[in-house]
């Protein structure tokens, strides 16, 4: 989140989508119904489901699932054509006015220019500003021929496109590629009447909803504040990433971004993915989203070289561009790791770092060992199984790997595999794989951090013990690493050099006390340091207070830079239960700790105009003190605080512009600088803004003989979306039979009309099959799910909770099919998260 | 079975009163509650373990913490002082005292050996030495140190881990620092799915 | 700190003459809120009841509904009711609404119930039962107006919402009250909530577009210690058949009238009270069953 939970109560209007928070997030969903009573707030809500959610909405739009670009696109073009957009916001605080390289092209045939059909894959470099000064009110001539690249040296890669220093701006927006010009003609082919065809809305619900929402917009007034909230029913599609930035833009053309109420809003749906993400336990990078080094980075030099941006941005502006510290945060990330082992002359054991160049991200790792080239598996609190996509192979993937090593609390299907329904006791003596099922600590058995959907550290403490033989997963996991190193060194084996130097120097080193390590993950100094400016200094041994300390010499020490101020000489800012909360926002500067620096809000400098005064006097989060020369607020500034509104420094201090993107310029995105509407990877229609390019043209299909997909217009046409219901907790309540009681047993909603086709009742059975398998359980008839009409054919989507599998209470007492629901899911992936398309999957029904 | 804590004290006599006129009486008449059962127990600050809001609980456990008195959750409720949940629970957060005491239990290391049909029982000790051999034997089978145009990678592409949502930040760092060290790549999360 | 008053009874079941130590104690009226208009039916009410109560879990059955089972228990006492309504424009409205014991001024159970001391109406307003006292006779369950009460066969009692009577008598809000992630329940004095609802209502009406939003508080009963707000006030139907006006059986509210005077000489209070319901209503040709497995599970 962009902002927090109980900022949601600052809100004028909501736009709910691709979330479901009433029914998977309630306790948050509180500051939403406070915004509704003390601001008359409204909410918008755009589901394929009437969701609990969607129950409290001023206004339900029923959506095909996976057709939100076409949606929120057609948002876009209204906000523009009917001027609901914060003119000034636009201008200053994002690269609206910034020029795009001729060349450039826009995807009305479904590609942007620089495709490799092939490699399927994009050569960006015309998704690049021009590079130049001010053209604002200049006549528009060709662009600047300038000098031609020297070719590549033959055999040689070529150099990597870099963002031009001065960047080419027209801050009156004419110039044709400007940002904002090529961005209105992007969304121009967005009528309401594409809208209807392919979202299924029609005009007059979608002009309603657009209405509404953009409403705070009305007359240029900059008052009022809309946000918007999703999860993952926006990123688990093959074009999740982009959908997301699509609610960015939207966001940032109305200059909702930074204020409190406004925002784009990730409601994470687990107590710690978000610390989890943080602290990089993902493939592709490292704690604090430092980048993973890849094999070009032959020493430490070229990886900060390649790693760390620099200011591109129009002339006279400034750009904070805080990643030009990346230098400090990778080397104190290396002492961390490596200790004494780490040194100047070694590259501070840079080397010791894997270096990747593909992709190992989940669906990969699964496939991969399908392939046989993952042997063995640490599972730890994690049911990959269950998880999915296509559960069926990811319990062939498991058939074939060496060693599984599950930590568990509760009996679950990735640790049973083997014995999955299906698997005969014949078939089983065939399955090699050695499975070690570990009994871990419980929630409330464990103390340390968890990180909250709102950034927020807060600490947690033992209640009671592990019961029976079960232990501490921090213990399970110690003690076979400190076990493989000791191999290592009495056995020696392949480069043991990183094992044996990994700093471990835990107090109990089999059993690391959590409050010792979250102090290494602060940090501290290894040598005394002074601050020239203040004349501060921390002596060596103290906790660091905040990452402006971090230094690239190997003086400091920091697991997560993004902690640093966390656990402080002051104690643990995690831990803090200050109750207070004199601006009345919500903030509770007090209450835990949010990274970065405890600000809650980010990018905040931009609730304030150009001049750094609050664009609303009675939400003041930050502002600028002429008198004190400095940014002061009732928030932590997110911006430098020296910095006079004059300087015009951007609010967004992490992009090396300083602006916030509209479009994004070369490497971020894979697919595209701006977001286009494609088809899910399964789909009953061919895209109808381009029907040869229908689907993200560079998302790959899987190849293995169980990656199958369902093709327009064969036998799988009911669109059907997975989801998550308030009573149950993803694989894990079915073990707690209160919530089982709540909802006993797995079901499908299909829609009325649907049923009353297939003449089928509720709570009979029926079966759901995709081209890769079937789902049985019972029929939910509802009103709640209406046929739709998409590009006017009669349509229907179903849904399917996720919660059920083959171990759990109504499991083992035989009331359930044992099916998956995941069984059904795409082997498919964002190409820019890597996230699967859990969403929008084609299935057919019949009784059972 | 006991249905209730209440105990409705019948008669209890205050002020002398005892029987009115028309016979047995109730005066004066009060609902005397017996005690919450969670007055004397003691309370242990915690967060939430399922989504992201993160609610603060107070988690209720017999025995005042005295040495012999070994805790029991006996109550879980929201934390009133939290700003974001205020004392609220959602349905998976008030239940949460059936999480915490489950009969479902895993309460001891197990192994099902290749071809087997069944899970054995394994001590602690015998679990991880196999495990530590198991991770030594895949990661030098399959260990990449430099690729194809010669260039140092250093990468185990052999072992793979997958960490999941309750995991906390202190146990993902020892995660991260330990797996990259062994060079692994393959290194995924909830937070990915 | 036993000789601390805790809760001041206001009407005794079977119980003659008036309640002894009544006007004795200055008393809060209590009541519990329900906005039907902020309920997202996540039933964190339903668990904090069960899990507060520690009631034992009892198998159910889906049956085409969110709703967790067909009706209240006696190991269920509050229940989340789902409606799929369709309004005259062809959308559906989803409606919820927390079920539970309503805690009458005047409380048709009462009324009903034969047995000295079973059912007593505090001072502040709660209904509670004390399964002690409690015959098993079930006349409770016929004289209350909202389908409440609920026979266990185990230990033929009947049992229902206390509204955390022991909370509440310790100063503490009821269970469902402090779980509710909305703030759709709300606890307080009967006065505060009257206010809150009729704002909430106002605020309805004017700014959300409910013409005809409202607040139920039946005064056919002498209103309740539980109201709901509601999107449509005129049709409280929809939500899961809450009853429009509300009515104790008279058979109950005559009996009481002539029989309660002479029960206390007698203190026969049991039979006689069967037999006086015998006598006004004759035998009961609708006895509530006791909750069987199917029933249960619907």
């Amino acid at each position: 989140m962009t902002n927090g939970w109980i900022d949601i109560k600052n809100t004028d209007m909501m736009l709910i989508m691709g979330g479901n928070p009433a029914e998977n997030h309630p306790c948050g969903f509180k500051w939403a119904i406070e915004a509704k009573i003390h601001r008359n707030a409204k909410t918008i809500v755009v589901d394929p489901r009437l969701t609990r959610t969607a129950a409290n909405a001023d206004q339900y739009v029923q959506i095909r699932a996976g057709s939100d670009i076409a949606f929120l696109g057609g948002v876009i073009r209204y906000a523009i054509e009917n001027n609901r957009i914060a003119k000034d916001y636009l201008v200053n605080y994002t690269n609206a006015s910034f020029i795009i390289k001729d060349g450039f092209k826009l995807p009305e045939d479904g590609l942007y220019s620089g495709f490799d059909a092939e490699k399927k894959t994009y050569d960006k470099k015309t998704w690049n500003y021009e590079e130049g000064g001010d053209l604002t009110g200049k006549p528009v001539t060709a662009s600047p021929a300038g000098k031609p690249a020297p070719p590549p040296a033959p055999g040689a890669p070529p150099p990597p496109a870099l963002l031009p220093g001065k960047v080419a701006y027209d801050l009156s927006l004419q110039h044709p590629r400007c940002v904002f010009q090529l961005l209105k003609q992007q969304y121009s082919r967005y009528t309401p009447e594409i809208v209807e065809r392919i979202t299924g809305i029609s005009q007059d619900q979608f002009l309603k909803a657009a209405d509404l929402f953009t409403s705070i917009r009305k007359d240029g007034d900059m008052k009022k504040v809309a946000t918007i909230i999703y999860a993952v029913g926006w990123t688990q599609h093959s074009f999740g990433t982009q959908i997301i930035r699509t609610a960015a833009m939207l966001q940032l053309l109305m200059g909702n971004v930074g204020r409190a109420g406004g925002g784009v809003n990730a409601l994470r749906g687990h107590s710690n993915i978000q610390g989890a993400t943080d602290m990089a336990g993902i493939f592709d990078i490292l704690p604090g989203y430092l980048k993973m080094p890849n094999p070009a980075d032959t020493d430490l030099a070229a990886f900060l070289k390649r790693t760390t941006p620099t200011p591109s941005k129009p002339d006279p502006w400034e750009s904070f561009n805080y990643w030009s510290n990346t230098s400090k945060f990778t080397v104190s990330l290396l002492k961390a790791f490596y200790g004494a082992a780490a040194t100047k002359e070694n590259d501070f054991a840079f080397n010791y770092l894997p270096k990747i160049d593909r992709n190992y991200s989940w669906v990969n790792l699964w496939n991969d060992m399908y392939e046989g080239k993952v042997k063995g598996l640490f599972a730890f609190g994690m049911n990959g199984v269950m998880i999915g996509p296509d559960s069926n192979k990811n319990i062939d993937a498991l058939k074939k790997a060496d060693w599984l090593a599950v930590c568990e609390i509760y009996p679950d299907e990735t640790s049973e595999f083997w014995r999955a329904p299906g698997i005969t006791a014949d078939d089983q003596k065939k399955i090699n794989t050695t499975v070690y099922r570990l009994p871990g600590a419980g929630f409330a058995e464990k103390d340390g951090t968890f990180v909250n959907s709102a950034r927020w550290l807060q600490w947690k403490n033992v209640a009671v013990p592990p019961p029976g033989q079960a232990r501490l997963d921090q213990e399970i996991l110690a003690t076979i690493f400190l076990k493989v190193r000791d191999l290592y060194k009495k056995d020696g084996g392949k480069f043991p050099d990183p094992i044996v130097n990994t700093s471990w120097a835990y107090t109990t080193p089999y059993n690391p006390s959590l409050p010792e390590v979250a102090k290494e993950i602060n940090g501290k100094a290894l040598a005394d340091l002074t601050d020239p400016k203040t004349n501060v200094t921390i002596k060596a041994g103290q906790q660091l207070p905040g990452f402006a300390w971090l230094k690239d010499d190997g003086t400091t020490l920091s697991g997560n830079w993004l902690y640093c101020g966390s656990w402080t000489e002051a104690g643990a800012m995690m831990q803090r239960r200050g109750t207070e909360d004199p601006s009345g926002l919500g903030i509770y500067p007090n209450w835990g700790w949010s990274w970065p620096a405890n600000r809650r809000v980010l990018y905040n400098r931009a609730s304030c105009d150009i001049d750094g005064k609050p664009w609303d006097p009675s939400r003041r989060q930050v502002w600028w003190d002429e008198a004190k020369q400095s940014w002061v607020g009732n928030d932590v500034p997110d911006f430098k605080v020296d910095s006079a509104p004059k300087d015009h420094m951007g609010p967004f201090i992490m992009n090396p512009e300083g602006i916030g993107r509209l479009f994004v310029p070369l490497g971020p995105m894979n697919d595209g600088p701006f977001p286009e509407f494609y088809e899910p990877i399964e789909s009953p229609i061919a895209n109808i803004l381009h029907p040869n390019q229908s689907s993200n043209p560079v998302v790959k299909k899987y190849k293995t003989d169980m990656d199958k997909y369902a093709p327009v217009g064969g036998d799988y046409n009911i669109i059907c979306t997975t989801y998550r219901l308030t009573e149950h907790y993803h694989y894990w309540t079915k073990n707690n039979p209160m919530n089982v009681e709540l909802v006993p047993e797995p079901f499908v909603e299909v829609p009325f009309e649907l049923a009353e086709r297939m003449s089928i009742k509720g709570g009979e059975k029926i079966k759901v099959s995709s081209i890769r398998a079937t789902y049985i359980a019972k029929a939910m008839v509802t009103r709640r799910i209406r046929p739709m009409k998409i590009d006017g054919k009669e349509t229907f989507q179903i849904g399917i909770p996720i919660h059920w599998g083959f171990r759990g209470i109504a499991e083992d007492e035989g009331k359930t099919a044992k099916t998956l629901t995941n069984q059904l899911t795409p082997t498919v992936i964002d190409p820019n998260a890597y996230t699967p398309e859990f969403k929008g999957f084609l299935v057919k029904i019949e009784k059972v | 079975m006991e249905f209730s804590r209440r105990t409705f004290i019948k008669g209890t006599v205050l002020g002398g009163a005892g029987f009115s006129a028309l016979g047995f009486d109730l005066t004066p008449l009060h609902a005397q509650t017996q005690g919450l059962k969670i007055s004397r127990a003691s309370e242990t600050r915690s967060t939430c373990p399922y989504c992201a809001v993160s609610c603060g609980i107070i988690i209720y456990t017999l025995g005042d913490k005295a040495k012999n008195a070994i805790p029991q959750v006996v109550h879980v409720e929201g934390d009133p002082d939290h700003p974001i949940n205020r004392g609220t629970l959602c349905p998976k957060g008030s239940s949460l005292e059936q999480d915490i005491l489950n009969e479902r239990r895993l309460l001891k290391p197990q192994v099902r050996r290749p071809g087997g049909t069944d899970w054995e029982d394994i001590s602690w000790d015998q679990a991880y030495d196999e495990l530590a051999h198991w991770v030594k034997k895949t990661r030098d089978a399959t260990f990449v140190e430099q690729d194809a145009q010669g260039r140092t990678v250093n990468r185990c592409e052999g072992i793979a881990f997958t960490g999941g949502c309750t995991d906390t930040n202190e146990f993902n760092y020892l995660a991260v620092k330990s797996m990259r060290s062994l060079g692994v790549c393959y290194l995924e999360n909830q937070a990915r799915v | 700190m036993a000789d601390r008053k805790t809760l001041q009874a206001d009407q005794i079941s079977g119980h003659s003459g008036a309640s002894p130590g009544l006007g004795m104690q200055r008393d809060l009226e209590v009541c519990k809120l329900i906005d039907t208009t902020t309920c997202i039916g996540c039933k964190a009410c339903e668990v904090a009841c069960v899990e507060w109560n520690d009631m034992p879990f009892q198998p159910t059955t889906f049956d085409n509904t969110y709703q967790t089972m067909p009706k209240t228990n006696w190991n269920f006492w509050n229940l989340i009711k789902f409606n799929e309504h369709q309004n005259a424009d062809g959308t559906i409205q989803w409606l919820m609404r927390k079920d539970q014991c309503m805690h009458c001024a005047d409380p048709g159970c009462l009324h009903a119930c034969p047995a000295d001391g079973a059912i007593v109406k505090y001072a502040n307003g709660i209904v509670d039962f004390n399964q002690e006292n409690c015959i098993g006779c079930e006349y409770c369950v016929s004289g209350c107006p909202f389908d409440i009460p609920r026979f266990n066969p185990m230990t033929k009692k009947v049992y229902k919402c206390t509204l955390c009577s022991d909370r509440v008598g310790q100063g503490l809000e009821p269970a469902c009250i402090k779980a509710c992630p909305t703030g759709c329940l709300k606890f307080g004095s009967k006065e505060d909530m009257s206010f809150i609802a009729n704002e909430r209502a106002n605020q309805l009406r004017e700014n959300f577009g409910f013409q005809n939003a409202g607040v139920y508080d039946p005064q056919s009963v002498g209103g309740t210690h539980v109201i709901y707000v509601l999107h449509d006030a005129t049709d409280p139907e929809r939500y899961g058949g809450l009853p429009k006006n509300p009515t104790i059986p008279w058979s109950y509210t005559v009996w009481k009238w002539l029989f309660k005077p002479v029960l206390g000489t007698f203190a026969l209070f049991g039979f006689l009270g069967v037999l006086a319901h015998y006598v006004t209503s004759g035998p009961r040709m609708a006895q509530p069953e006791p909750p069987t497995k199917e029933e249960t599970h619907g």
